[in-house]
C-alpha cells in the first residue's frame, strides 16, 4: 500500500497517496482549481504545465500550477478566485 | 540572480530526444547540462506514475530505465524542475524554479544549445469544453499517473490521433469504463496509415494490443464531439453529444478526454530566431537550426514519435561533439516519413470549425468568446481588441485553436515564455537551493508507462 498523507482542500481534510499531485487531489475532492474571470469553475486540462487552468492557492500563494506540484502533509489548498 | 553556470552543451528538455542528445554529447567528451521543467526525466511518453507501479507496462519502462541509466553514466548533469523562460542566440539562457519556499531564477551559459522541447496537445473549442471533467487525452492520462483514480468512471475518449487508443487502453487498464473512442478521421484516411504500419511491425503490434485491451469500448471513426453537457450542478459533466455530420446522439459519461493530436513546442526556438517551416523548426541533416550552434531534435521538428525523437537526439548530440552521424540518418528519415503519414491520416476535418457557438469560450485564460474573434484581421488585432492569448498560457492553448478556426497564426513569441514572479528575478542565490545532480538512487525507481 502506498503511504498516505493529509492536506486541506477548501477547508476539508483529504487523504491521498504519497506522490499524488495537487491537481489530482483537487479532482479527488471534487473541487475546482480556479474560478475564471467570468465566474466559471475550472479544473486541470493538460496535466503538463501548459494550460494554466489548474492554478490554485497553495499554502497562501495564489496562481500555483497544481499539476506540477506534489501534495505534502499539512498543505492547505484553496480554489483560486 | 546568481552568476551563471557554464557548460559546453545545454539541452532543453529531458524527453527521449533530450536524453539521447545529452547522452551522445557527454559520451563523446562534451560537458553537458540538461534542463527540464518536470519533476522527473522522461518527457511525455516516458512519464512515470508518481503513485503506483504497474508491472504490466514494464517493457517500455525498462527501455526508459536503460536510457536514463546511460544518461547518468555519461556524466551529463540533469537539472529537473527548471522551466526555461528566456534565451538568446548569444549563449545565455534563464530558468525559473518554483519551490515550496518561493521562485528562483537561474542563468546558464553555453557554447551549443540543443532544443528538445517536445510537443503538447492541440485543443479545439466546442460548447461545454471548459467544464471541469473535460480533459485533454494525454492530459487525463498524466493526471491519472499523478494519482487521480478513474476506476469505475465512464469515460469517452475523443478527438484525433494515435494517442486516443493508447490512452483509452491505459485508462481501461486502470479500471475505467471506457464507453467509446471517437476518432474524427475517416476510416478511409486511416487505412493508408495502417498500411504504413506494416512496414513498422513494432508499431502495428502496439496498435493491436491497444485494440485487444479495449474490446468492450465502441470505436467510431468519422465522428466527433459536438458538445459537453453539464450536470444540473453546472460544475460537472453528465453527457456528451456526438455527431457524424448527419446523425447526432447523446452518450452519458462522467469524464471526457478530448484532444486533437499534437502541436510542436516551438516557442523557445522562435524566441532565439530559428527559422520555422510549415510550423516546425527547420533543421539540416545534423539537426542544426538556422541559428549557429543551436540544434533541435524530437517533436518540434515534426510529430514523429519515440523512435524519431531518440534518433534525432543522438544525431544532435553527436553533431555537437563533432562525431559522424551519417549512419543514423537513413533510419531518422524513415521515421520522418512515418510522421508525414501520421499528419495526413489525422488531418483535421473542416466540420470542426463549425463547433464553437458565438458564446463558446476560445481563450480560457481571459474568457474570450468565439463571437468576439470574428471581425479583427490577424493575431495582433485579436490580441489588442479581445485579450485573446494575453493570459498566462501565452496562447499555447488558444493559439493553435485560433489558427485552425480562423487561419491566423500567433505572430509574436515574447519573453518571458512563462510568467515569472518579480521576486524570482531579485532573489539572491544565498536563498536559492543549489542545483542538484540526480543521483542514481533517486532515479532508478522511475516506473514504466506508455
Ligand atoms: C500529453 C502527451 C502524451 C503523450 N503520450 C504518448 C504515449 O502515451 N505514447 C506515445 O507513443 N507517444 C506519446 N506522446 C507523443 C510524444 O510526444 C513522443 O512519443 C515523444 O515523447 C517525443 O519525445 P520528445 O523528446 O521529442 O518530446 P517530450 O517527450 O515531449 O519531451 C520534451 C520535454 O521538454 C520539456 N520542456 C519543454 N519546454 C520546456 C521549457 N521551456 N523549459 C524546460 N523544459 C521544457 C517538457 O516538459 C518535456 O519534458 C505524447 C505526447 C503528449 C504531448
Ligand atoms: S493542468 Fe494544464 S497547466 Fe496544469
Amino acid at each position: 500500500m502506498p503511504e498516505m498523507l493529509s492536506l486541506r482542500i477548501n477547508g476539508a481534510t483529504v487523504r491521498v497517496a504519497n506522490g499524488t499531485s495537487v491537481s489530482a487531489a483537487m479532482l479527488i475532492a471534487g473541487q475546482p482549481t480556479r474560478i475564471s474571470v467570468t465566474g466559471e469553475p475550472r479544473g486541470p486540462v493538460c496535466g503538463m504545465g501548459i494550460c494554466f487552468e489548474c492554478r490554485a492557492i497553495v499554502n497562501g500563494m495564489p496562481h500555483q500550477r497544481t499539476c506540477q506540484l506534489l501534495c505534502e502533509e499539512g498543505m492547505t489548498v484553496e480554489t483560486n478566485r | 540572480m546568481s552568476p551563471p553556470s557554464t557548460t559546453d552543451v545545454l539541452v532543453v528538455g529531458a524527453g527521449p530526444a533530450g536524453i539521447a542528445a545529452a547522452t551522445a554529447a557527454a559520451e563523446h567528451g562534451r560537458k553537458v547540462i540538461v534542463l527540464d521543467d518536470n519533476r522527473k526525466p522522461g518527457g511525455q511518453i516516458w512519464r512515470d506514475s508518481s503513485v503506483i507501479a504497474s508491472p504490466a507496462r514494464s517493457a517500455s519502462g525498462s527501455r526508459k530505465q536503460r536510457a536514463i541509466d546511460r544518461l547518468q553514466r555519461s556524466g551529463a548533469t540533469l537539472l529537473s524542475g527548471h522551466t526555461v523562460f528566456s534565451a538568446s542566440a548569444s549563449g545565455q539562457l534563464e530558468t525559473l524554479r518554483e519551490l515550496a519556499t518561493g521562485s528562483f531564477a537561474e542563468r546558464f551559459r553555453f557554447e551549443q544549445l540543443i532544443l528538445a522541447t517536445g510537443a503538447r496537445e492541440r485543443f479545439l473549442p466546442f460548447p461545454g469544453w471548459t467544464l471541469p471533467g473535460v480533459f485533454g487525452v494525454g492530459g487525463l492520462q498524466a493526471l491519472v499517473r499523478a494519482g487521480y483514480s478513474v476506476a469505475g468512471k465512464r469515460i469517452i475518449v475523443a478527438g484525433t490521433g494515435p494517442l486516443l487508443l493508447a490512452v483509452a487502453a491505459h485508462l481501461s487498464h486502470d479500471g475505467a469504463n471506457v464507453v467509446a473512442v471517437i476518432e474524427q478521421a475517416a476510416l478511409s484516411s486511416l487505412i493508408p496509415f495502417a498500411a504504413s504500419l506494416w512496414r513498422q511491425p513494432s508499431k502495428l503490434l502496439q496498435g493491436a494490443q491497444y485494440r485487444a485491451s479495449l474490446s468492450s469500448a465502441s470505436y467510431r471513426t468519422a465522428a466527433w464531439v459536438a458538445e459537453a453537457i453539464p450536470a444540473t450542478d453546472g460544475r460537472s459533466l453528465s453527457a456528451v453529444r456526438i455527431t457524424d455530420g448527419k446523425r447526432t446522439w447523446t452518450e452519458p459519461c462522467d469524464l471526457l478526454a478530448c484532444g486533437y493530436h499534437l502541436v510542436p513546442n516551438t516557442e523557445l526556438a522562435e524566441l532565439i530566431g530559428c527559422t520555422l517551416q510549415r510550423g516546425f523548426v527547420q533543421v539540416d541533416e545534423q539537426q542544426r537550426t538556422s541559428v549557429p550552434n543551436v540544434f533541435c531534435a524530437g517533436e518540434p521538428t515534426g510529430i514523429a514519435g519515440l523512435e524519431a525523437a531518440l534518433l534525432q537526439g543522438e544525431i544532435a548530440g553527436r553533431a555537437c561533439a563533432g562525431v559522424a552521424t551519417a549512419s543514423l540518418r537513413s533510419r531518422a528519415n524513415k521515421e520522418q516519413a512515418f510522421a508525414r503519414g501520421l499528419a495526413r491520416a489525422f488531418a483535421l476535418r473542416p466540420e470542426l470549425r463549425q463547433l464553437p457557438q458565438p458564446g463558446t469560450i476560445v481563450c480560457r485564460c481571459e474568457d474570450v468568446a468565439f463571437a468576439n474573434l470574428q471581425h479583427p484581421s490577424g493575431w495582433a488585432d485579436i490580441k489588442l481588441q479581445t485579450r485573446c492569448g494575453m493570459g498566462p498560457c501565452q496562447a499555447r492553448v488558444c493559439g493553435p485553436a485560433v489558427e485552425f478556426l480562423l487561419g491566423s497564426k500567433p505572430s509574436s513569441v515574447r519573453q518571458p515564455l512563462y510568467p515569472v514572479p518579480l521576486h524570482a528575478l531579485t532573489a539572491t542565490t544565498e536563498h536559492a537551493p543549489e542545483p542538484f545532480k540526480v543521483e542514481p538512487e533517486s532515479i532508478h525507481k522511475v516506473e514504466e508507462t506508455a
